[in-house]
């Protein structure tokens, strides 16, 4: 990320929103809102100063709410630039209008109270969409007690604890009362292969990174032992099979075939009832943790971005391709690429592939001088058109704008972006649209031909 | 309700390893072994599950289990185990332990017929069928029990009506000595 930031045909906009795209493949207009940081980015060091000196503390949402941060703050450690941004929400400053201990702090004058939004527009080639997941809110789990225990924590909230730069500084604690967890109970499918409280779908990525952290578990607290609760171990990548081995093997990580049925709290321990069907048999097991794998699932606003850039997306949410075998990086409109897990929950090597993949697209795209289209594009004919625009509701890939011609309403097709499917040329009232070489006379004319007597055919039977 | 507890969860994997050098934890539940043995269509309990058990340290579902004893040891299921294990020698050890901790055979029949024969390749280095027969017929009170094939297996001479010993008596019981310790472990 610190690569791309200084490359020099690579400019980073961060903190800013993408609010309006048009046009079209070579030519789109991107409007992006460029939020106030309220830190002057080129005056700002990134000595850090200001993040420990700032009085107003709120939960860090990069620590999943184990920790805390500042008002005036870095997204996470490693975030590029290495420049803070006030959250105008919580700083004292903003919401009491006193305060601004930060400015004082400063040694080289970056903060910057009166910055404003800006919004800009520009043109650009493409677009690649990667914008990412969220995850499942566990608290539509009662039975896991999923919001309500403290004990209970998602994958993720693990993950941040056992990073030495984490909130509880690498160490295994419950965070109930910050006492070390010995017995840590996994549970898989957590929103994922749920069809009444979660999506249908296989999240793919938790079998693994469950395993990775049982693993590092056992290798940071050799005096910790992990269960895992699962439907089914899906371990379908190199090396992934001989992975799940291993923690079950080297690293006596006992796997339960069965989903979790209930987490109870007395208090002490957490109680984890559920079974084991390969031994057909209940289980309870006290746990000083319980973590849960919830599943992958589209951003909040994944529907809102995609009607906004016309993508289309699938019952969930997520974006879908052209097609999934052969396109699958691009959208169906013409300079819009999709990337990574908005596409469809995705481990890190899928999506490294599909951004290299809708990277080589763009360069591809760009290499060429000039765009080769399909010859099978809609045609207006000027003088048919009456200007009703039906063929603009119909068309899915808005490749007809309305144009005049000596002072009459036509329309008129993009070539660019028109991919022939017929949609307007059905739908024209007045036959002004057709598809070039599926015209409605070409195609007629193909259907009579088999009824039209041949006259090489006559001679024959003459002859005879 | 099985209780699993992080302290003791490994001890009868452990256990068994150390007794037959076979390492239970490798069993990937695929079912191969129950699906080829001869005996689990009328068991209730199958091999696989007889493993699973061990890997959850279930000892005594593992070691009171019918399944351990009717295990007839053909060795079909060590020949087709994906991992290798050799699940019939994993069903002897259970046997073992099972009288060594004292838990009672589930089939105990089997059980009589086991010592009958050892104790008859101990006294006489081979097996003694008449005498077996006999006997095991008196211990299972149906001492009338295949009493019709007696003539005709006398008459094709399959077995005798005097035991027959090996030559080297004395070393095979020297060979007990030394299998003793190991079988009460």
């Amino acid at each position: 990320m610190t690569e791309s930031s200084h490359h020099e045909n690579i400019e980073l906009l961060t903190y800013s929103e993408v609010i309006e795209v048009k046009g079209f493949v070579g030519n789109f207009d991107v409007t992006i809102r460029m939020r106030p940081r309220s830190v002057d980015m080129s005056k700002c060091t990134g000595c850090g100063d200001c993040l420990t000196k700032c009085p107003a503390k709120v939960r860090s949402e990069a620590d999943q709410g184990l920790g805390t941060r500042r008002a005036i703050y870095k997204p996470f450690s490693n975030a590029v630039p290495n420049v803070p941004v006030i959250d105008r929400e919580h700083c004292i400053y903003f919401t009491k209008g006193k305060c601004k201990v930060c400015q004082k702090i400063c040694k080289a004058g970056a903060i910057n109270y009166e910055q404003e939004e800006t919004i800009r527009t520009e043109k650009f080639g493409a677009i690649i969409v990667a914008t990412g997941f969220s995850l499942f809110d566990i608290s539509k789990y009662g039975e896991y007690g999923g919001g309500r225990y403290k004990d209970v924590i998602t994958g993720l909230q693990l993950e941040r604890m056992i990073d030495p730069n984490g909130p509880t500084g690498g160490h295994l604690v419950r965070p109930s009362d910050g006492k070390p967890a010995k017995s840590v109970v996994f549970v898989q499918c957590v929103g994922s292969r749920d069809e009444v409280k979660g999506m249908a779908y296989c999240s793919k990525v938790c079998c693994m990174y469950t395993a990775k952290q049982a693993i590092l578990l056992k290798d940071h607290f050799p005096e910790t032992q992990s269960y895992v609760f699962y439907i089914d171990i899906r371990a379908t990548g190199k090396n992934y099979e001989e992975f799940i081995l291993r923690a079950q093997r080297e690293y006596g990580v006992v796997y339960l075939r069965g989903r979790v049925s209930k987490i109870h709290d007395p208090g002490d321990k957490l109680e984890v009832y559920g079974a084991d069907t390969l031994a057909g048999e209940s289980v309870k097991i006290n746990a000083d943790l319980v973590v849960l794998a919830s599943a992958m699932v589209p951003n909040p606003d994944a529907r809102d971005l995609a009607r906004m850039l016309n993508i289309p997306y699938d019952s969930y949410g997520f974006y879908s391709e052209i097609h999934p075998k052969l396109q699958p990086v691009e959208s169906i409109t013409r300079g819009m690429f999709i990337a990574g897990a908005c596409t469809f929950p995705k481990d890190i090597p899928d999506s490294v592939m599909m951004g290299s993949a809708a990277a080589a697209k763009v360069c591809t795209l760009f290499a060429a001088d000039e765009l080769t289209v399909e010859p099978k594009l809609a045609e207006v004919d000027v003088d048919k058109c009456v200007g009703c625009f039906n063929c603009i509701d119909v068309c899915p890939y808005e490749a007809i704008q309305k144009d005049t011609v000596s002072g009459r309403n036509v329309a008129r097709v993009i070539q660019t972006l028109c991919q022939g499917c017929g949609n307007c040329a059905s739908t024209c009232r007045s036959g002004a649209l057709d598809v070039k070489g599926f015209t409605d006379k070409a195609i007629y004319a193909q259907i009579a031909a088999p009824f039209e007597p041949d006259e090489e055919e006559e001679d024959v039977y003459a002859g005879a | 309700m099985l209780e699993l507890d992080a302290e003791h969860v490994h001890n009868l994997s452990e256990r068994v390893k150390e007794l037959s050098g076979e390492d239970v934890t490798h069993c990937i539940q695929c079912g191969k072994c129950s699906g080829g043995c001869t005996v689990a269509p009328d068991m209730e309990e199958i091999p696989s599950r007889i493993m699973r058990f061990i890997q959850l340290n279930m000892k005594e579902r593992a070691l009171t289990s019918a399944m351990v004893w009717t295990c007839s040891s053909c060795l079909t299921c060590t020949a087709r185990c994906p991992e290798g294990i050799d699940i019939a020698k994993v069903m002897n050890v259970l046997r073992m332990m099972c009288l060594a901790e004292g838990y009672t055979p589930k089939e105990k029949h089997v059980r009589v017929f086991n010592r009958l024969f050892i104790d008859m390749i101990q006294k006489y280095g081979r097996v003694y069928e008449l005498g077996l027969m006999v006997q095991n017929n008196m211990m299972a009170m149906t001492p009338f029990r295949d009493i019709g094939l007696l003539p005709a297996i006398l008459k094709k001479r399959k077995i005798g009506f005097l035991p027959h010993k090996v030559r080297a008596v004395a070393e095979v019981k020297e060979l007990f000595k030394k299998c003793k310790p190991f079988i009460k472990g």
